[in-house]
């Protein structure tokens, strides 16, 4: 047919991301951008010290002001709003949204105001004067564990949240009972044995749009409207009515455009509550945008875990246990998922690696800091982070080449699916096949004997190696106390355009592109006749959200299901005017014909038309042309891959450099190689910045002396060399889409690959370890002979 | 992070600016790419009532020469002294020192009047204009002064500059044989140390190889202000122009210096550390620029 172009194939396609041209043009909407007619707006003071019980809080001031409607104590807050729930297992201290008696950390809120515009609303937050009883603030982690200098929480002594959970080769599945022969046994056999504290310090998210929520009470319909900047909005829409005693029925979650969120936007936080029972309250509209200031403070951190490392092996290199203490640094409170974070990095500990005997433990200590919870990796990044700077640590040890070390060890091909000593049922892989390919990239001889060339003329070159595996697509229900699966709806209208749903909450992951290019395969029609929704619980109905890289292996497995059983409904209208059988018929180039007869078919427009104006209605079926599926994965997907980075460090200065970073990935089947470089790319500066430059610090009085970007460094373009990636696919069978994810992978190797560089440029002073981040004057220590 | 209010006004000229100034009753403060001020008024350093923008003053933009001696105006941004092909030929060392300030963003809007005024203790600027002796244009109500830079920056954001004055231009005689070298904090990009040098040659013949006739070095970052590295000037001068002696001449630099700053970025140690291994840096970069 003439008008009937050819449709490439787009699945596997390099497809330039549809979402771009909006967004770079300034023509995305965001929470900010929102206005509602009679919207006031919402400030917070906050806590500017660290540990303190409230004395008094003043607001006379500030509700004296012009233009202030109102102004909330905690205690007033307390009324309305139940403390912030979260979603572990684990005990958890009472946390108020707005403080009632004791503030835990700068930045903390106290008190509310809301004004008519942005601007009252801070002069009056900042007017607000808390007279407190100074307590001393618990700042270093190690020390909080003996209860010095002072306890946060009245029921956790020793300030710890959870102690010694221990995981791992001879632990009951209940913990209850541990079996240390095997691991015992172990380390009796070694021949060698390495140990190491480790540091795997906090990061702050810094998303390039801060937080932000909108609410809107309408007390005539007593329903909620939330918009809010934020990666699940289903889990919102939940905790919002929970919170406030209403149905699901009756709140609408919206995550309009949202500018990144690293996996610290997935909760419900203090402010949105606080903004939804106060316009709940007030029966108003009411605004909060979250400044760069206070995202640093309010808006929790990733990482903060210590780790402490043995590893017993035998001379040539095999590893036969390994022990992993950690303490993780979890700030004030227990935020939605915060006590489970720790718990990712134990379940990965077994790396890449067929190793026997594995105990770990995990112990949570609050400090006087801001409550930590998932951030781009969340627990696994640091599971790869000690494993593998243990296993480069052994490299050295035993003057043995780091990638041969790591070959040793590995889970084989044949291996899979592999239980691990941590309980994971690795999915597929092929390790080996990863690391070849990225020594072959690399040229890893050519590239070691450069490093002892530039180390003989008196250069600092180090290379670094790191494997990774981590845990994806969360995953079935029993992981996810959240639920596991997804939920999609494709309908094809009557013109012959689709509308699709999934919720899967993309807030940079491409999926409007992605999901598109599937659809686009699966009913032969142009990426340009569809449309992808999401973010809105009123039109995608259901879903769990976007986080632990999902959304394109369960919601795009989801999405993969409605739209196959819309094509299967959609087929037999088209074989009824076809007068054909249905599973005769093909898909092509907006037509549906008889395989093999493309002119004998209708156009896809037809077909669509005939099903909304059935005459005849053919036998058996309904009207119409929307279905909708859930997806539940039988198990997590477990990407892989290998890093490996040159760095240069200057000898006067200590100031590092990195020269090349080489990274194969695999994540299963590519439905855009193009959006998943993009996602590696982003993946690999994050996990460079925590490497060399990006560092939240606090001071000994609890005070934090990062928190504006002329202190804390964040990667830009030309701090980082130019990615040399490529990718082996090995496709996951817990999905029909074989796809694993990505959006993490990319913060897991880069990380060790690039500290064990910095270690091999200075281990000819001594070093065996150095800690993140690569400040230039630590690294100047050490080659001006002080320790590390 | 929201600025406390304020009136805005746009003066047409160097007279409204001042007579709005003046107005102002000492409340006010002009505002020219505003990446110094809107940052401290964000924060509330700042709370002026009123801001007299003179950025689109365009007698106050521009690079020219004139009987030897280069003058920059004090709307010029970054970029376009980073730029100025006049500059690169002829006084390489200004054109490398703009363009070694922050990011493009801040090249793009950010003066020279601006960084001046601000006088930011670990700004790039000063420490050329030291190098270059360079001299500040200055005008108030009673009319116009001269300041040199080595009088100009006296302490930590304190200059040489009244309520009532605007900077209006900067003026030096151009040099070739001189370099910035800075040590960048990696948030910010400002300079942890940044040591400007600025030499002048005994030209060699075929009997006597090249030798420092003087120098002048300008470090900023290190100290509450930016200052000259005197005792490393006394030790260049009559040393043999080459990579060897100026690190040789270098050492020690700053030592004598007792108010070192200590941050989150770098110790009164490492910072001490640096001043000599940029100051060398400078030197030698200084000296790669004597022409062949
Ligand atoms: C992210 C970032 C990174 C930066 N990095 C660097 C860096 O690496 N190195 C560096 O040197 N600087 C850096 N800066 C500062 C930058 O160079 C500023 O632009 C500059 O310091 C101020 O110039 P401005 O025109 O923006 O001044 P404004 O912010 O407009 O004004 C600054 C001050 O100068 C006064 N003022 C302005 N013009 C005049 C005038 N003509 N006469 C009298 N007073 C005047 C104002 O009243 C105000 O007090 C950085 C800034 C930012 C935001």
């Amino acid at each position: 047919m003439a008008e009937s172009p050819m449709l490439p194939k787009m699945v596997g396609q390099r497809v330039k991301r549809r979402e771009d041209p909006r967004l770079i043009q300034g023509q995305g909407t965001y929470v900010d951008d929102l206005k509602i007619v009679g919207m006031e707006h919402v400030a917070f003071a906050r806590s500017d010290i660290a540990h303190g019980r409230i004395k008094s809080v003043d607001t006379s001031v500030a509700e004296a002001m012009d233009g202030v409607t109102a102004v909330f104590t905690g205690a007033q807050i307390a009324e309305f709003v139940k403390p912030v729930p979260i979603i572990t297992p684990f005990p958890s201290p009472d946390h108020r949204a707005v403080v009632v008696d004791t503030v835990r950390y700068v930045g903390e809120p106290v008190a509310v105001v809301v004004a008519t515009n942005r601007y009252i609303a801070k002069d009056a937050a900042d007017a607000i004067t808390v007279d407190y009883e100074m307590l001393p603030a618990v700042v270093d982690t190690e020390k909080a564990m003996t209860g010095q200098p002072a306890q946060l929480h009245k029921d956790f002594e020793n300030n710890l949240s959870v102690a010694l959970l221990p995981s791992g080769t001879g632990v009951s599945p209940d913990g209850q009972t541990v079996d240390d022969t095997a691991l015992d046994q172990a380390f009796a056999d070694a021949e060698v044995v390495v140990s190491q504290r480790m540091v795997n310090h906090r990061l702050a998210p810094s998303a390039m749009e801060p937080r932000g929520t909108v609410a809107h009470y309408e007390p005539g319909h007593n329903k909620m409207t939330i918009w809010s900047s934020n990666q699940a909005p289903h889990l919102l829409r939940g905790a919002i009515a929970s919170m406030f005693g209403m149905g699901e029925d009756q709140v609408r979650a919206i995550a309009p455009e949202v500018g990144g969120g690293f996996g610290a936007k997935v909760q419900a936080y203090a402010e949105d509550y606080v903004v939804a029972g106060l316009s709940k309250k007030l029966g108003i509209a009411l605004k909060w945008t979250e400044d760069r200031s206070e995202a640093f403070l309010a808006t929790t951190h990733g990482r903060g875990i210590i780790g402490y490392i043995d590893i017993a092996a035998t001379n040539t290199g095999k590893v036969l246990g390994m022990k992993l203490r950690l303490i993780a640094d979890i700030g004030a409170y227990n935020t939605l998922f915060t006590a489970a974070i720790p718990t990712f990095t134990t379940l990965m500990a077994n790396a890449t690696y067929d190793i026997p005997a594995i105990r770990t433990t995990i112990t949570e200590v609050f400090t006087n800091k801001t409550p930590t919870d998932a951030y781009r990796g969340a627990g696994r990044p640091e599971a790869t982070y000690f494993v593998e700077r243990g296993l480069d640590m052994l490299a050295r040890k035993l003057a043995m080449d780091p990638a041969e070390v790591r070959r040793r060890n590995f889970i084989q091909p044949n291996q899979f699916p592999y239980t691990t000593q941590m309980g994971a049922v690795y999915d597929s892989g092929d390790y080996a096949a990863a690391l070849d390919l990225a020594l072959q990239n690399a040229g890893w001889d050519k590239l070691k004997a450069e490093r002892d060339q530039a180390q003989a003329e008196g250069r600092l070159v180090g290379i670094g190696l790191s494997m990774y595996v981590e845990v994806c697509g969360l995953g079935p229900s029993a992981v996810l106390p959240t639920g596991g699966w997804e939920h999609s709806q494709v309908t094809i209208e009557r013109d012959g355009r689709i509308n699709a749903t999934t919720g899967a909450s993309p807030h940079g992951q491409g999926n409007e592109t992605t999901f598109g290019q599937m659809l686009a395969d699966q009913f032969g029609v142009p990426l340009d006749h569809i449309t992808i929704h999401h973010g809105d619980t009123a039109i995608a109905k259901q879903g769990i959200g976007t986080f632990g890289s999902r959304s394109q292996a369960v919601g795009g497995a989801a999405l993969h299901l409605a739209g196959g059983k819309v094509r299967k409904k959609m087929a037999k209208f088209a074989a009824a005017l076809l007068e054909a059988h249905e599973d005769d018929l093909v898909f092509e180039n907006g037509r549906i014909s008889v395989k093999g007869a493309p002119d004998s078919g209708k156009s896809f427009e037809e077909v669509a038309a005939y099903a909304y104006v059935p005459v005849p209605l053919p036998e058996g079926l309904e009207p119409g042309l929307s279905e909708e599926a859930f997806f539940e994965p039988s198990n997590n997907t477990y990407p892989f891959g290998c890093h490996i980075a040159l760095i240069e460090i200057d000898r006067d200065t200590g100031e590092p450099t990195l020269r090349r970073l080489i990274a194969v990935d695999d994540a299963g089947n590519l439905i855009n190689p193009l959006i998943v470089e993009g996602q590696i790319h982003g993946g690999l500066a994050q996990g460079v910045g925590q490497a060399m430059i990006e560092e939240v610090q606090y001071g000994d009085d609890g005070q934090p002396l990062t928190s504006t970007f002329m202190d804390y460094a964040i990667p830009r373009a030309a701090d980082l060399p130019r990615f040399e990636l490529d990718n082996t696919v090995t496709p996951t069978p817990v999905n029909p889409l074989g796809a694993k994810g990505v959006g993490e992978a990319g913060t897991l190797g880069s990380t060790p690959c690039v500290v064990s560089a910095a270690v091999d440029a200075l281990s000819q002073f001594g070093v065996t370890h150095i800690d993140m981040m690569l400040r230039p004057e630590k690294l100047w220590q050490i080659i001006n002979g002080g320790q590390s | 992070m929201i600025p406390s209010n304020f009136d805005y006004q746009r003066a047409q000229s160097v007279d409204d600016a001042l007579t709005k100034l003046a107005a102002s009753g000492g409340t006010g403060k002009v505002i020219a790419g505003g990446h110094s001020l809107v940052p401290m008024m964000k924060l509330r350093l700042h709370e002026p009532t009123t801001l007299i923008d003179i950025a689109r003053i365009g007698e106050l933009s521009g690079i020219r020469e004139q009987d030897g001696l280069i003058e920059i105006g004090a709307n010029t941004v970054h970029h376009d002294v980073a730029t100025s092909s006049l500059l690169r030929n002829n006084c390489p060392i200004i054109a490398e020192t703009a363009g070694m300030i922050g990011d493009p963003q801040v090249r793009n809007r950010g003066t020279l009047g601006g960084s001046l005024a601000h006088a930011d203790p670990a700004a790039d600027y000063p420490a050329a204009l030291l190098a270059l002796d360079a001299q500040i244009q200055l005008q108030g109500p009673s009319g116009t002064r001269e300041v040199a830079a080595t009088d100009f920056f006296q302490g930590l954001f304190t200059v040489d500059l009244a309520d009532n004055e605007i900077i209006t231009a900067v003026r030096f005689t151009p040099v070739q044989v001189a370099a910035y070298a800075k040590l960048y904090q990696r948030a910010s990009r400002f300079a942890i140390v940044g040591v400007a040098a600025a030499l002048v040659i005994n030209q060699g013949s075929m009997l006597r190889k090249p030798t420092i006739r003087s120098s002048r070095i300008g470090l900023t970052g290190a100290a509450s202000h930016a200052l000259r590295l005197t005792s490393v000037e006394e030790a260049v001068a009559g040393q043999a122009a080459t990579a060897e002696a100026m690190a040789q001449a270098a050492q020690g630099a700053g030592a004598k210096i007792d108010d070192i700053n200590a941050d989150l970025h770098a110790s009164e140690a490492y910072r001490r550390a640096m001043i000599q291994v940029f100051t060398t840096r400078a030197l030698q970069g200084a000296l790669a620029r004597l022409p062949a």
